[in-house]
């Protein structure tokens, strides 16, 4: 069959330039510049001013210096808080949590599941500053809710944000976004046919056994999507510092903490454009796993 | 008139005249807006209701339509200065911005501001207020000879106590130490007496930012016998008997329980520290007069602000360590900050800014401004009135008093001086390490030449 394309090339050029352009302006032209930037000393002042030198890699040499890259408010540490942050809150918290509340109230209805899914997704649509400013009060050690909720059981009044600051984080993190991983889930689960359990039921299959040979495997696309969105996501967030400030004593440093400490407060614009330029290639490697893996599972299908 | 195409013609006329004359009219009569940014306290109701109908009708009578608009800030300096960074580099922000003097250096050598001579001109120079400011004001918002603004004031920093607390355990009401022997005794005994009590805030950390360096550190090394930086030699000193003796002053007031880590390690803790002195829960805190005037205040809009502080709180100096061992061999120490205003040099109404800064800063002005809150002045014209113990401080402490080096690397020294104390705080270094720390550090941001060790 003879395909006479709809629009001619040069049209088609045309059609997709504001794309091009856009994606020149706002992504490629701002990733450059960081690139650029993170080989230079750029410290207060205009960009590239005259007090700005070109220092080749110090930046990075500084960053991965690995003698003292675990000290306390360094970039180590602060890789390894993130990584903690990520499988406690994402993987553990939002994924799995998010999963577990999809097969509860898979193929139900009622006032639970509605109440339950409301409130989920409230408190992932809420603005930053808002549930920040409510979780601050929240976990207030001496006024919040929370300590007058468990001191009122007798429970104690623990000092949340100052003792268990990544612990604070991690449910808050998790409490903020589980709503996505549950909606993506149940909605898989809604699509997997009735009479594949109809019949295991019928050949006498338990819960378990459903749940391994059927859901599981039917999900499993799902479940690679969900992983990469929630990673990412959450290797990136910035909201905690609103409840902690990376704080106390860099306990909470996440790497995108991190990074607004270095050039924003410390104004070290050159050093935070490589923290950046580092945790750009973290993301990209993160990516490329999970791509990878749902790839080689596909073929193995 | 029986011609249509005439009448027409002219009616046409005459709207076009009437509109361009009104557009006319009305360039003629362009208002300039004077934007304050970066203001806080008793200075925005000054500027909204003293300042502002002055200099507009000022402007009026050299017929210039001039309108002020003053911005309230109420969040931290760091916040401040971040802004600051971000909006001059950009090419905009306030015609007028509230700034700290310690900022000047780093914005200097940056190229974020200019020297008023070049940003207003040479008549910066011919206003009559310089004859009446002395040099180490005028200093306040100047760096290498050049000055870029001027200063509200200046002021000391002291030990604020509660009486009332200071009695319950015993102590005299006009409690003066006269070492740190004399401090830790007394917060000894406020402990047992008061074990719910915090009985001292001695900032410390990076979340307090430049209030750890000024308000603690320097306060505690001072007295220790040297200023952070050697003046004389132009060196900055990194290892020392004086530093190893602030830390373990550090040490020992956490060790024992003399002071509360929560205050230093979260993020609003210098707050919480403010209310818990209002609220009883601490008994003394090393601060500025600034604690004292625009904290406490009486009817004053912070949180810890205290009906009862006249009667409550006092102030006691901050001792050397030892009699005669402090800075410059004195029994007693303080530091002074400085802030004040400086013109964007983004700005497109130099002189009219420039006009109002002249405006702010006469004596007239700064007379109401001292009616609402009295403190130590720039101009020796206007004394400090109506508040005996801000008039002690300008007698009594205000001579004891020394300066943070003016250079552009201190506001990365003092950093490092904020990770130095935190680390004590939260136990993960001792003294020792802590200082070889900083040492290292502070000769990576300034260069191993220009820092010594004493011994």
């Amino acid at each position: 069959m003879n395909r006479t394309p709809i629009l001619s090339r040069p049209v088609g050029l045309v059609f997709i330039s504001p794309a091009t352009l856009f994606i020149l302006a706002f992504l490629i032209y701002p990733f450059i510049s960081i690139v650029l930037l993170s080989f230079t000393n750029q410290g207060i002042g205009p960009m590239y001013g005259p007090n700005t030198r070109f220092v080749g890699l110090q930046n990075y040499a500084e960053l991965l210096n690995f003698s003292r890259w675990m000290n306390r408010g360094q970039l180590g540490w602060s890789l390894w808080i993130t990584a903690q942050f990520v499988v406690g809150s994402a993987l553990i918290g939002q994924a799995a949590l998010g999963l577990s509340i999809a097969l509860l109230f898979q193929r139900r209805k009622g006032f639970l599941r509605e109440l339950v899914f409301t409130l989920a997704i409230t408190a992932w649509i809420m603005p930053d500053v808002v549930v920040a400013f409510a979780w601050f009060a929240f976990l207030d050690p001496f006024r919040g809710t929370l300590n007058n909720i468990l001191g009122g059981l007798g429970l104690g009044r623990p000092d949340w944000v100052l003792d268990h600051p990544l612990l604070s984080i991690v449910i808050f993190n998790t409490w903020r976004g589980t709503a996505f991983s549950m909606l993506l889930f149940s909605s898989a689960l809604a699509s997997i046919p009735p009479s594949f359990m109809e019949a295991a039921e019928v050949s006498g299959a338990g819960a378990w056994r459903k749940f391994r040979d059927i859901t599981l495997p039917l999900l499993r696309g799902h479940i690679a999507t969900d992983l990469i969105l929630v990673t990412l996501w959450t290797f990136n967030t910035f909201t905690p510092y609103l409840i902690t400030g990376g704080g106390p004593a860099s306990k909470t440093l996440l790497v995108s903490i991190y990074t607004y400490e270095t050039a924003l407060q410390f104004n070290e614009f050159g050093k935070g454009s490589a923290v950046s330029v580092i945790v750009m290639l973290i993301n990209l490697i993160l990516a490329l796993v999970y791509l990878f893996s749902i790839r080689t599972r596909r073929a193995a299908v | 008139m029986k011609n249509p195409i005439l009448r027409m013609a002219i009616l046409v006329l005459v709207a076009v005249s009437l509109v361009a004359g009104s557009f006319l009219s009305a360039r003629a009569q362009e208002t300039i807006t004077l934007k304050i940014e970066g203001v806080s306290g008793p200075e925005v109701k000054w500027l909204n209701e003293t300042v502002k109908p002055a200099f507009e009708a000022k402007m009026k009578a050299e017929g210039k339509n001039v309108t002020v608009e003053v911005e309230e800030f109420t969040g931290t300096g760091q916040d401040l200065r971040q802004r600051y960074t971000l909006d001059i580099g950009a090419g905009v922000g306030g015609d007028i911005l509230s700034f700290d003097g310690f900022w000047i250096p780093d914005f200097a050598e940056a190229g974020l501001l200019k020297p008023l001579k070049t940003v207003v001109g040479e008549e910066v120079m011919q206003w009559e207020g310089w004859a009446k400011t002395p040099a180490g004001l005028q200093a306040i918002l100047a760096y290498k000879g050049e000055i870029y603004g001027y200063p509200r004031g200046t002021d000391v920093r002291v030990i604020w106590f509660r009486k009332d607390l200071l009695k319950q355990a015993g102590l005299p009401e006009n409690w003066q130490p006269t070492s740190w022997e004399d401090i830790l005794a007394a917060a000894r005994q406020i402990k047992k007496a008061l074990p719910e009590v915090t009985p001292l805030q001695l900032n410390a950390g990076k979340a307090m930012g430049e209030a750890s360096t000024l308000q603690g550190y320097m306060m505690a090394l001072l007295g220790a016998g040297h200023h952070i930086y050697d003046f004389e030699n132009q060196k900055w000193i990194v290892r020392s008997e004086a530093i190893l003796n602030t830390l373990n002053l550090y040490k020992t007031l956490f060790a024992e329980g003399l002071s509360e880590p929560r205050f230093q390690l979260t993020q609003d803790g210098r707050d919480q520290s403010f209310l818990a002195f209002k609220e009883g829960r601490v008994a003394m805190l090393v601060e500025g007069d600034f604690f004292w005037r625009s904290v406490l205040v009486p009817g004053g809009t912070n949180p810890a602000s205290m009906a009862d502080r006249n009667e409550k709180v006092a102030f006691a100096k901050m001792p050397a360590m030892m009699p005669g061992k402090g800075f410059n061999g004195q029994d007693f120490v303080t530091i002074s900050g400085g802030t004040g205003y400086v013109i964007n040099p983004n700005t497109k109404h130099a002189k009219e800014a420039w006009a109002l800064m002249q405006v702010m800063f006469s004596k007239e002005s700064f007379e109401a401004l001292q009616a609402l809150q009295p403190r130590i002045r720039p101009r020796t014209d206007v004394p400090v009135t109506g508040d005996a113990v801000m008039s002690a401080l300008a007698a009594d402490v205000l001579p004891l008093t020394t300066v943070r080096p003016a250079l552009p690397t201190y506001s990365k020294v003092s950093e490092q001086v904020q990770l130095m104390t935190e680390a004590i705080v939260t136990g993960d270094k001792t003294p020792e390490q802590a200082m070889e720390d900083y040492a290292t550090a502070v000769e990576g941001i300034v260069g191993k030449e220009n820092t010594v060790d004493l011994k």
